[in-house]
């Protein structure tokens, strides 16, 4: 059966609309991010930089930080032309999950999404129709391509919403209807609706809905009959986070993306419309050629790698199972996982430096070392409390500190709950190393929430 | 089931979109909606412009008993300036919550409150004469730091105290310092309070949106900031040695020099603070909108209570722990300084309370930046 499939051919319109798309929209994307003066305050101003374990060795480089979003543009416009597509779309893999490794203060999930899709369009043909390749070299072009091309992309897509959705079935989330009961009221003035926003009923039809959303739209998307309904859903649903919450361009990445879900017809129609404005026509691509692959070697890698890497995709997600204690309070195995717009989550967390010999005391002014968002983020993040006190060991032990000691008084309140101490500040955090392993310097939750 | 609630979340999600586009301009509006504006204008003109009005006219008695102890020194008068130098301390507390607009600009709080007082720098102004107090190297040599150690702190007596002004050398110079330190005092809460009456007030209620800049964020921070830095820190942190790893500094209290009105500053500034908090009228009993309504308004219940009561009831036992301490904290930290760090302890707990859990509640932005979608 999986060989049949592995045969099925669909037309590379699809694919080829999809990589026109995602290209400008990542394009569009870098140009609003630097427009907005983010390359600066995120990666140059600080003067430290919040790692991810394992690419401690990835950071902003200086003013060439700036090169390196102006080469990551370019290549998502190669990209989305479809010019010398392989070296684009590895320049732009590797420059954007660059720039997003620099500093996990800015981690947002659809930025791993936006990975995912890239490092997944390395393994894809997506230049063998309407793109510069393809028009000047006739042998790279193909008019169908084989369907898991397609598919795969819808996947991915598909695992956002689901898993989210699957995310979203919590006690917090339906029971509480946090952290909506906290977030929707600061909208209360807007017109028509916001007098509803600070309804309790409102926070819970919202939490529901949300949530069913999530779990039900892919399989809107996926049958024909109700393929438009649920497109009109997906507008109206990102517009709707998009006035309600700050969250950028990403509602637009997600209702263009869930146009791939559409019938070829439609993204030939899209093409040609592009194209008649440029006074072209796309049937120099309409070849009728199906591009064949031939079971080499190479092509089973490939084919045994991307199942892997998609297997990978559904597990891990769930790998906070691994971990002991609440997942929201320790946020082991929290990111990388979809679970977005979860928590409302805040810290307060103050850092004190001792001098093992002379004991003398240092209260750290976290403005000094962090910019106000860095702050905000590690207050309530363990991974980022840790990185930091070592960070602070290393800079105290420069200012001549003996064996410098960091303590950390913590507290940390999530989605409605009162504030509680977060980290055992008995600890020396300057003796604690990262690593996949549970932190035991976590303090206890106290709390259940049930639930994915 | 599903479809019905699908569809009911695309009627309401489209009449949304719809209605944003159409008139996205007006932030405030009526109704039921928490109203920014009128919690800016409780603040505006129950509060912070009778606070500043009040503070203006408690520098004016301490400049006018100045005057008649420069002209008539005695004891006696030296007692008045004394009580009128109180009194405007504690209608400083008062203020020192409002450090944004010209209060910010003009350093109100730095050249007013900035201690422990640098007295040889204060005794090479006076000998000298040719100081600048607008300087910022001039904060810790003026304002009631530095008042308090030339009415309080010159000798060990009044009868000493007063021979500063009458048959030292110096006599004069030591009485144009006094004045010239109220004069600056004087002309802050006089720039202060004019700049509120003419076209502040109307820029701060009109400012009522949710952004940064906001006046209610930029409230709200400096609110936090005050219980945080000038109230915990400075009046009970420091001097007991929080921030120190146990070196006591029972001469860097509030008022040093006077000694037994460290408990009556803090306690004046954590009612001013509590006060605030609750949009209560100044000088006044009523309460109008603020931090307390607009909690309860958002619902804000922690732990089966509104958020807004643990935060009184925390402000009541912050009170009543002041109330174990010595009325001067150089005695009790050098007597007993365990009584200090509990008091310190039950007012970091309400900065946490202030700061994480209301913040929190009321979504204070501290920053515009992209969140993750859905």
């Amino acid at each position: 059966m999986i060989q049949n499939y592995l045969k099925q051919h669909s037309s590379a319109a699809t694919l080829a609309f999809y990589r026109l798309a995602f290209g400008l929209m990542m394009l569009l994307s870098l140009i609003r991010f630097a427009s907005y003066g983010w390359i600066k305050k995120f990666y140059i101003t600080p003067e430290f930089h919040f790692t991810y374990y394992g690419f401690e060795w990835v950071k902003p480089i200086g003013n060439y930080t700036y090169l390196l979003f102006v080469i990551a543009g370019l290549a998502a416009f190669f990209v989305a032309i479809g010019y010398k597509y392989k070296w684009a779309i590895l320049t732009f893999f590797l420059s954007f999950t660059y720039i997003e490794l620099m500093d996990k203060t800015t981690y947002l999930n659809h930025y791993y999404f936006i990975t995912l899709i890239s490092f997944t369009f390395l393994f894809l043909p997506a230049n063998c129709y309407y793109s510069v390749d393809a028009y000047k070299d006739e042998k790279l072009r193909f008019e169908k391509i084989p369907s898991w091309n397609i598919d795969i992309l819808k996947l991915l897509l598909a695992l956002v919403y689901f898993y989210a959705g699957l995310a979203k079935i919590n006690s917090d989330w339906l029971i509480e209807a946090m952290p909506l009961k906290i977030w929707l009221p600061n909208n209360s003035n807007l017109p028509l609706i916001g007098s509803f926003l600070n309804e309790n009923w409102v926070h819970y039809a919202f939490s529901w809905t949300g949530m069913i959303y999530d779990l039900a739209i892919v399989f809107l998307l996926l049958y024909k009959r109700t393929r438009l309904f649920g497109f009109i859903l997906v507008v109206v649903f990102h517009i709707l986070t998009k006035i309600l919450f700050p969250i950028g361009v990403f509602p637009y990445v997600m209702i263009i993306s869930s146009l791939i879900f559409f019938d070829t017809s439609f993204h030939k129609k899209v093409l040609n419309l592009i194209s008649r404005i440029a006074s072209r026509s796309i049937t120099i691509f309409e070849n009728g050629k199906e591009k064949q692959v031939n079971p080499t070697m190479l092509y089973k890698a490939k084919i045994n790698f991307i199942s892997v890497f998609v297997l990978f995709q559904l597990l891990f997600p769930f790998r906070y199972v691994c971990y002991p204690n609440e997942l929201f309070w320790t946020e082991e195995g929290f990111r990388f996982s979809w679970r977005v717009m979860l928590m409302e989550k805040a810290g307060y967390t103050t850092f004190t430096v001792i001098d093992a010999i002379t004991k003398k005391e240092i209260r750290v002014n976290n403005s000094h070392f962090l910019t106000k968002f860095q702050e905000k983020q590690m207050a309530f993040q363990p991974d980022f409390i840790l990185e930091y006190a070592h960070y602070l060991h290393n800079y105290y032990l420069n200012q001549g500190i003996n064996a410098p000691e960091v303590y950390v008084e913590s507290y940390v309140a999530l989605n409605g709950r009162l504030s509680q101490k977060y980290i055992d500040s008995k600890i020396n955090l300057a003796n604690e190393n990262e690593s996949f392993k549970h932190k035991t310097w976590i303090l206890p939750f106290n709390d259940t929430i049930k639930g994915f | 089931m599903k479809k019905k609630l699908l569809i009911f979340f695309g009627v309401i999600a489209t009449v949304v979109a719809c209605s944003s586009s159409d008139d996205s301009g007006s932030e405030s509006t009526g109704g039921s909606n928490f109203d920014r504006t009128a919690l800016l204008t409780n603040w505006a003109d129950n509060i912070i412009i009778p606070s500043f009005t009040n503070y203006q006219s408690k520098i004016q008695a301490l400049n006018a008993s100045i005057t008649v102890f420069n002209t008539t020194t005695t004891e006696a008068n030296l007692v008045n300036v004394r009580t009128s130098w109180l009194e405007a301390y504690k209608a400083y507390q008062y203020v020192a919550i409002y450090n944004f607009g010209k209060s910010e600009e003009i350093n109100l709080k730095e050249s007013a409150n900035t201690y422990p007082s640098n007295t040889v720098g204060i005794q090479s102004n006076i000998t000298a004469g040719n100081y600048n107090l607008s300087l910022i190297s001039q904060f810790d040599k003026q304002g009631f730091p530095a008042l308090d150690y030339m009415i309080n702190g010159l000798g060990t007596t009044d009868a000493a105290i007063v021979t500063f002004y009458t048959t030292n050398t110096n006599a004069a110079k030591y009485k144009r310092y006094l004045t010239d330190l109220t004069a600056r005092l004087q002309t802050s809460a006089d720039a202060v309070v004019t700049d509120w009456n003419s076209s502040y007030r109307a820029t701060y209620i009109a400012n009522n949106g949710v952004s940064v800049t906001s006046s209610v964020n930029i409230t709200t921070n400096n609110f936090v900031k005050n219980l945080e830095k000038d109230v915990r820190s400075g009046k009970i942190g420091i001097p007991a040695g929080v921030f120190s790893g146990g070196t006591l500094f029972p001469d860097k209290v509030e008022a040093f020099y006077k000694n037994d009105v460290s408990r009556d500053l803090l306690n004046t500034a954590v009612q001013a603070s509590k006060d605030f908090f609750n949009g209560k009228k100044f000088n006044g009993t009523s309460t109008g909108a603020g931090f307390q309504s607009y909690l309860d308004y958002v619902n804000a219940t922690r732990s089966g209570q509104k958020l807004s009561t643990i935060i009184n009831t925390q402000y009541d036992a912050i009170l009543t722990s002041n109330a174990t301490l010595s009325t001067s904290f150089s005695k009790q930290i050098t007597t007993d300084n365990t009584k200090m760090i509990t008091a310190y302890d039950v007012l970091q707990q309400n900065v946490i309370y202030t700061k994480l859990d209301m913040m929190q509640a009321l979504d204070i932005t501290i920053d515009y930046v992209d969140g993750d979608g859905d």
